[in-house]
């Protein structure tokens, strides 16, 4: 990112930015011809049926004009096109709101007015990103405090991060280079500081960056740490240890859909495991009583995305599980993987647990 | 022209009927209410407008170096919120519409005279908490007040302004109740719905978003007011709230709102375009039910603005899908009003310019609309440049040159006198240059990024962000000029006819500045609004 003075139009460094670029042409084409058509017969008609000085208004034959079909024909041709503009940016949004199922991830908490992002593998950053190029990235965010957005021209897409709650947001980088991270959500005072740098790397750069390393371990390892120091390991079997039997078995969970106390289901992911830290009561799985108690205010945004990622290590990644056995069935914990082993094998995500 | 013809000025009419600041402040004339509007919102425009020029200045460097964070989050906070709520909102419907309504319908005044000036109050006294918070040292949310932000994280004064937005917002209810009355119940013998201007119609649609609308945004309000003072948890999750539930009830009634700014604005251009090409204007029926049907359809694409905000991507497509079918009425109008000059016989007068004016700028604003409410294009430019650029395009370029360009075609009527035709049509031309200058390199900057709300930004986009607010020093140049030539008119302008734009809507019917009671006589409408004979029109009263 070395430094410009001017500039016109964006980089385009991901792999959905041709195709925003592409649509914003046809925008650009159809609003152009229209706002010119329009000040042209404007002023074309001002100019031809200028009033001369004395003269008296000239009656007009209302019915020479084919009103009807005119009305008909200014609506719908414009319809038409904009139902182009609606399918063409829906479909788009679709490709957008779909991360791919391979994805590698990253996690990140916005608070004011910094951005804090975690790497599976334990490196940490803060406004900046490292990342490898031509490989699809899934971001997770959340907010320690109030909304904010995660936003990067370069790659056309953004996201609001809002506190309480997981979004996701995924690109596919395709040009090494340096790309402005803005907050484009209004977050108070420092608003226009909240921002940073992505960078794409090749894969070795990347790879030799990631080896500096936090030495701290994995971001599982991390949530594993976390696991027993909280007292999570005393009640759920994870595994690392057989639980008690009083709350759900964690192994194999993540992905799939449970069945609750109430009759209802949830999806076992990462906004589910979230919830359930902070306020345990309010969806409880069928089998089990309101036992847990609540860990709000003793564990940090940071330390819940560790937690969660902990969980995920533990069983079927999201996306690549069809059908789904409820909770507290499987008795068998599986072996914890590494996240790279995650990403590279998806076929192990539906093996069977054994130890 | 009528001046050869012109009626012995009647010596008394609503302006000298009785004299004294009393007679004023406890009027039920809807006239002289309009006029107490009118020094209401010009205030309140010029102090919005002071804090767009300190905004401007601001951005002409990328450091921010003219102020510091806090304080220019202050100025575009404070900037927003006059402008939207007490400038836009009231500025047509409450001074055009209360002046012009009964008189376009044969009226006497409007149904509820005391109710009338019990909006004026109840909109100075929201104005009144706005300048007190502006006092203390102003608020910092930004107009759009986002939860967890403003309740527990501002260290702005957040409780004054929502309760002065709340209060204010009472003015805007009561008064489109009282239009929809007064339209109802008020129309001179043989004015059927259909012979109505199209003015009334786009009053009648914004009467109804105001009547409906506005009580969301109360609620809204107090529901903000009540979490920041007493955390009860609606919206932080903090609390246990919903941090996008804010977002759903802000717009159910702000995107409705922006109807309310532009669709009287709408109306405004609608007689201008039509009294100036001598002409009927093309497709009666179309701007009248368009005016309607887009009344009714904002109300359902509130959710446009949220597509990047957790809502689920479904909700996204039928929100998209509903904002396309909104712009369909607006693309309709545009083309009838251009229709309805071919084969007229023009006059490029100044409300021409200003109408003119505001057909192109009124169609980027809304081509560029259609950019927004596509799903793929909106997640890179919403929260950006080209947002801001969009809604200047449809807000200033549309609402604000349909104001004057109302108030220039209405002055003589208004106020008896005639201004400088010269200076009139210099300042249309410098408010046409100045506002592109001043946006349209703001379309620029959003698509490369420039996120809005920045107080600071990379070097890059300064070349643009220059260009910007050199426009807007013009801009103010030419908003600057009309109040000038305007105000000298009162003393040194030539009276004016009763007609002097040869108009036939029944307001041109009688005198200028018309008497109290609006027609010596009720008048009797035997024709439809605009019915252009080869003959002048004769003249009643």
């Amino acid at each position: 990112m070395e430094p410009k003075s001017f500039q016109l139009f964006p980089e385009a460094a991901s792999s959905i930015a041709g195709q925003v670029d592409g649509l914003y042409a046809y925008l650009v084409l159809i609003s152009a011809f229209f706002s010119l058509l329009i000040a042209f017969l404007v002023v074309f008609f001002a100019v031809k049926y200028r009033r001369k000085s004395d003269e008296l208004p000239r009656p007009v034959d209302e019915h020479s004009i084919g009103g009807m079909v005119l009305e008909i024909v200014w609506s719908v041709i414009p319809l038409g096109l904009s139902m182009v503009m609606f399918a063409w940016g829906a479909s788009i949004f679709f490709t957008e709101s779909r991360p791919p199922a391979d994805s590698m991830e990253i996690y990140v908490t916005g608070k004011q007015w910094m951005w804090k992002i975690q790497h599976l593998e334990g490196a940490r950053e803060i406004n900046e990103l490292h990342i490898p190029v031509n490989r699809d990235i899934r971001l997770t965010l959340t907010s320690e405090d109030v909304n904010h957005d995660f936003s990067v021209p370069a790659f056309r897409t953004k996201t609001d991060v809002l506190p309480g709650r997981y979004t996701t947001e995924w690109f596919r980088p395709t040009k090494v280079g340096a790309y402005h991270l803005f907050c484009a959500e209004y977050c108070g005072t420092k608003h226009s500081g909240m921002i940073g740098t992505v960078y794409v790397m090749n894969e070795a750069d990347y790879n030799a960056w990631l080896g500096e390393g936090s030495g701290e371990g994995s971001m599982a390892e991390q949530g594993q740490a976390l696991f027993n120091q909280l007292g999570c390991a005393v009640c759920h079997a994870s595994a690392i240890n057989k639980g008690n039997g009083r709350c759900p078995n964690l192994n194999g969970l993540f992905g799939t859909t449970v069945d609750l106390k109430d009759g209802s289901k949830v999806r076992f992911d990462e906004s589910y495991i979230r919830e359930s830290v902070l306020y345990p009561q309010s969806k409880i799985v069928a089998g089990y009583d309101d036992y847990m108690p609540t860990f709000k205010g003793l564990i940090t945004e940071d330390g819940l995305l560790k937690l969660v990622e902990y969980v995920k290590s533990l069983g079927p990644k999201n996306g690549t599980q069809t059908s789904v056995a409820p909770a507290a069935v499987e008795t068998s914990a599986s072996q914890p993987k590494t996240p790279a082993q995650d990403r590279t094998s998806p076929q192990a995500n539906s093996r069977p647990g054994n130890r | 022209m009528i001046t050869a013809t012109l009626p012995e000025k009647p010596k008394k009419n609503y302006i000298n009927a009785t004299e004294g600041l009393k007679s004023w402040l406890l009027t039920y004339d809807h006239k002289r209410i309009a006029i107490l509007y009118l020094l209401g919102v010009t205030f309140f425009f010029f102090l919005g407008g002071l804090f767009a020029v300190l905004i401007r200045l601001e951005l002409a460097t990328p450091a921010g170096d003219l102020v510091d964070s806090n304080t220019y989050n202050k100025f575009f906070t404070m900037h927003g919120i006059i402008m939207v709520f007490l400038f836009l909102i009231p500025s047509i419907p409450a001074v055009m519409g209360n002046f012009l309504i009964p008189l376009m319908i044969g009226a006497k005044d409007v149904a509820f005279p005391r109710l009338n000036l019990l909006s004026w109050y109840i909109y100075m006294i929201g104005g009144c908490f706005v300048l007190t918070v502006l006092f203390f040292g102003g608020v910092d949310t930004g107009w759009t007040f986002y939860t967890p932000f403003s309740t527990s994280y501002s260290n702005g004064y957040v409780i004054a302004s929502g309760m002065g937005i709340f209060i204010a917002g009472f003015s805007s209810i009561l008064t489109g109740l009282n239009f929809i009355v007064t339209i109802h119940r008020m129309r001179a013998p043989g004015l059927t719905w259909f012979r109505l201007p199209l003015f009334i119609w786009a009053h009648y649609a914004t009467s109804m978003i105001q009547v409906l609308g506005t009580p969301v945004i109360a609620v809204t309000l107090l529901l903000l007011v009540l979490e920041r003072g007493l955390h009860i948890g609606f919206f932080d999750p903090a609390y246990g709230g919903d941090p996008v539930l804010f977002q759903h009830m802000f717009w159910f009634y702000s995107h409705p709102a922006v109807y309310i700014m532009i669709l009287p604005s709408m109306g405004v251009v609608t007689e201008i375009i039509t009294t100036f090409s001598s002409k009927k204007p093309f497709g009666y029926t179309f701007i009248a039910f368009s005016s309607v049907a887009i009344a009714v359809f904002g109300f359902i694409v509130w959710g446009h603005h949220l597509f990047v905000s957790g809502q689920s991507v479904y909700a996204g497509m039928v929100f998209s899908i509903l904002s396309y079918v909104v712009a369909i009425p607006s693309a309709i109008k545009v083309f009838n009003w251009t229709a309805t000059m071919y084969k007229g016989a023009v006059r490029l007068t100044t409300p021409m310019l200003y109408a003119m004016g505001f057909i192109g700028l009124f169609t980027i604003g809304g081509l560029t609309g259609l950019f927004l409410a596509s799903l793929g294009m909106d997640v890179h430019l919403t929260d950006t440049y080209f947002v801001i650029a969009h809604f200047h395009y449809v807000m200033v370029g549309g609402a604000i040159m349909g104001f004057l360009g109302g108030i220039h075609y209405w002055w003589p009527k208004i106020f008896g006198k005639m201004y400088n035709e010269t200076w009139s049509k210099l300042s249309a031309v410098i408010v046409f240059i100045g506002f592109n200058l001043t946006f349209f390199p703001q379309f620029l900057l959003g698509y490369m990024g420039m996120p809005r709300r920045y107080h600071a930004y990379p070097p890059e986009f300064q070349v643009l962000n220059v260009l910007s607010s050199a426009g807007a020093s013009i801009l103010g140049v030419g908003y600057l000029l009309p109040f000038c030539y305007l105000l000298w008119s009162l003393k040194y302008g030539p009276d004016a006819p009763p007609n002097p734009w040869g108009a036939t809507t029944l307001e041109w019917q009688t005198a200028s500045p018309p008497p109290t009671e609006n027609f010596p006589v009720t008048p009797v409408v035997t024709q439809e609004a605009y019915t252009y004979t080869t003959e002048e029109v004769v003249h009643v009263g």
